[in-house]
């Protein structure tokens, strides 16, 4: 986006502090928007506006939040993995059909992680090394290849029989916190550190801005394309071990439409599908959103296709804002 | 000189193709000598005939560089409305269901051709988002109940079992939209600014085509065929559900992906369409007849589609790096 009128270009890693940019923060909005829902929550039940309303509600919404941070990456980086689902459902049934074969639960926990890492990284290593092909290809294809493989290994059956231990992932507390809670909390802190305190983090930046030019600044592209898809990965196994957690079982079709919600979350959280911008904020906050959303909607007896709607509906009308707002910003002399 | 040796590669891929269809009916043969019979390749055909109507659909969105994952769902929601206003008006000329369905399925594509056309939507999240809504809609609209097959007239039904001119409505049916979608592709105007936009969006705005118009256009005309294949698809099954079609889109991907239309835009034959079409049509169709069991389907179909995106990529590179020493011991 080279404008000809622009002699000169200053870079600035930080912006004037000012009254006006703070408040003219996608986040803000986000904040609103939230508590929002959480007034219109609250005049739907009279016991939704309660401490531990606030503590223990969010495991029921919290599993798929943890892709959210691997995805927001993969969107930043100007791509998205729509394959996400699927590989939840794989490494899910991996661990199910492990124990039950045989393997001792926390070996089984591990095969999980370690199916989630493979199916990332056969992802990023597709798009890494077959640059012609588009991300979207890949992801497609392997969305139906990993939940195919599922399917193969189980067919139309459920399995689960864990020990009791296991449920403490999705039920267990520490110190009247739910587990789930604290692990995104410090999920959330990890990966913010991840992305705005490293070099890997402004890697990520760059690529979303400006592929080639970060490659010939000596950036390694493709292995910061691989790491992000792996990471994918493995947050989906992680999403996958507290959601068998809590539903004490599992089956091939488990996790449809996660991709969906994942992505919708992400890009209401201020995250530009064109790449390069977003922050780690904005998601988290959209994470709570939605959940609450949800939640909300479950409160008011909506049915779940309402929710399916809205989700879509929101993930539609989130692009068009930010796209309205990055139009706005433009017209002005950006930094 | 570059222009004879790019359709030689591509008549190469077809012809490979071509012999791969041979190759693998050989083989299904020789496996279950019930395949090749005319009974079943009859029914083979009719099964494909509806992904075959919607690939042509999609392959006009893939040759503009977009996709649409919300096809599905249209289908769904087009079969159940129609599904609905036929059990509630048995009277109903079957012609005038079939026009509500493609009108409804005109207006989604319109609503997904507003968002990237207008709005530069990235494709896949706008008909992620649609996917959602139109999925989420055909629950509310049809309460979470099935319409089934005694509530629907026979006439309606008679719409995928009868038979013209002897052959089965819906393979008349797909057999017209390739004839127009050959002729509207190759020979009108709009069909090759179609792939003009594809292979370089930039230089075809430069050149005064209505880049925008064309790209809204096709996903008017893929909505239509969703809509009119939700039809042809309640008609056939004789049964409307929510769940109808789940995850077609990626089917239908895989066919024109099979079929050589690039993902990347701007290439794509109707003829390499149509032998996609029926190799996905064979596989889908086939694995049964050599006791494959159905929960390998998805897996197999996966694994197609990447092979065949892969071997293409690697063709490519072979030529070009070919070209190149070529060109340099020149």
């Amino acid at each position: 986006m080279a404008d000809a009128r622009t002699p000169e270009i200053r870079i600035q890693a930080v912006r004037n502090w000012s009254w006006k940019t703070f408040f003219f923060q996608w986040e803000w909005l986000l904040v609103v928007v939230l508590l929002l829902v959480v007034a219109v929550n609250t005049y739907l039940s009279p016991f939704f506006l309660a401490l531990s309303t606030f503590i223990h509600t969010p495991a029921t919404f919290l599993d798929k939040a943890f892709i959210v941070f691997p995805m927001m990456m993969v969107i930043i980086l100007g791509k998205i993995d729509i394959s996400v689902g699927s590989t939840v459902a794989l490494s899910a049934v991996m661990m199910a059909v492990a124990y039950n074969a045989g393997l001792p639960m926390p070996a089984a926990i591990v095969l999980c992680l370690l199916v989630g890492v493979l199916a990332g990284a056969f992802n990023g290593v597709l798009i890494a090394r077959f640059k012609e092909l588009s991300f979207v290809i890949v992801t497609i294809s392997t969305m139906m290849i990993y939940r195919g493989i599922a399917y193969i290994i189980l067919g139309d059956q459920a399995s689960g029989r864990f020990p009791g231990w296991f449920s403490l992932f999705g039920w267990g507390t520490v110190m009247g916190v739910p587990f789930m809670l604290v692990a995104f909390v410090v999920c959330a802190v990890i990966f913010g550190l991840l992305l705005h305190k490293t070099s890997f983090g402004r890697a990520i930046y760059g690529m979303g801005h400006n592929a080639i030019a970060c490659r010939y600044s000596g950036v390694n592209t493709d292995r910061i394309l691989m790491t992000v898809f792996t990471l994918n990965g493995l947050m989906a196994a992680v999403t996958a071990i507290f959601l068998t957690s809590r539903m004490g079982s599992t089956r091939p079709n488990v996790a449809l439409g996660y991709e969906l919600e994942v992505i919708a979350m992400v890009v209401l959280g201020g995250v530009s599908t064109n790449g390069g911008i977003g922050r780690i904020g904005g998601p988290i906050l959209a994470v709570f959103i939605v959940g609450f959303l949800g939640y909300g909607m479950g409160l008011a007896n909506l049915q779940a296709p309402i929710v399916l709607v809205v989700i879509g509906l929101l993930l539609i009308v989130s692009v068009l804002a930010l796209r309205v707002r990055f139009t706005i910003r433009r017209k002005k002399p950006v930094v | 000189m570059a222009g004879r040796k790019v359709t030689f590669t591509e008549n190469l891929r077809e012809l490979g193709l071509f012999i791969f269809i041979i190759a693998l009916g050989f083989a299904i043969q020789m496996r279950n000598p019930a395949f090749l019979r005319v009974s079943n390749i009859v029914s083979l055909l009719t099964n494909t005939s509806i992904l075959g109507i919607l690939a042509v659909g999609m392959m006009l969105v893939l040759l503009t560089r977009g996709i649409d994952l919300s096809i599905g769902s249209t289908i769904a929601f087009s079969g159940m409305v129609t599904a609905l206003t036929v059990a509630r008006y048995p009277g109903m000329p079957a012609l005038l269901a079939v026009a509500q369905g493609a009108a409804i399925g005109v207006v989604i594509g319109m609503v997904i051709g507003v968002l990237v056309a207008r709005f530069d939507v990235l494709p896949i999240i706008a008909t992620l988002g649609m996917m959602n809504i139109v999925r989420g809609l055909t629950y509310v609209v049809s309460g979470g109940r099935w319409v089934s097959a005694y509530q629907m007239p026979d006439s309606f039904k008679a719409l995928a079992t009868g038979r013209t001119l002897g052959i089965n409505n819906l393979i008349v049916v797909a057999i017209v939209v390739y004839l127009v979608a050959t002729y509207f592709m190759n020979h009108t105007r709009t069909g090759r600014r179609i792939y003009a936009v594809g292979s370089n969006p930039d230089a075809a705005e430069v050149s005064g085509i209505p880049k925008r118009r064309l790209v809204f256009l096709v996903y008017t005309i893929m909505g239509g065929l969703a809509g009119l294949s939700g039809v042809l698809w309640v008609a056939r099954f004789a049964s409307a559900q929510g769940d109808t079609a789940v995850g077609y889109e990626l089917q239908v991907i895989a066919a024109c992906i099979l079929g050589g239309v690039s993902i990347l835009g701007g290439v794509g034959k109707i003829s390499g369409l149509l032998l996609g079409t029926i190799l996905f049509g064979i596989l889908a169709n086939a694995l049964p007849l050599i006791d494959v069991s159905p929960f390998w389907q998805m897996g197999i179909q996966g694994v197609t589609v990447l092979v065949a995106v892969m071997t293409n990529a690697m063709v490519i590179r072979n030529t070009e790096r070919s070209a190149l020493r070529r060109r340099a011991t020149m």
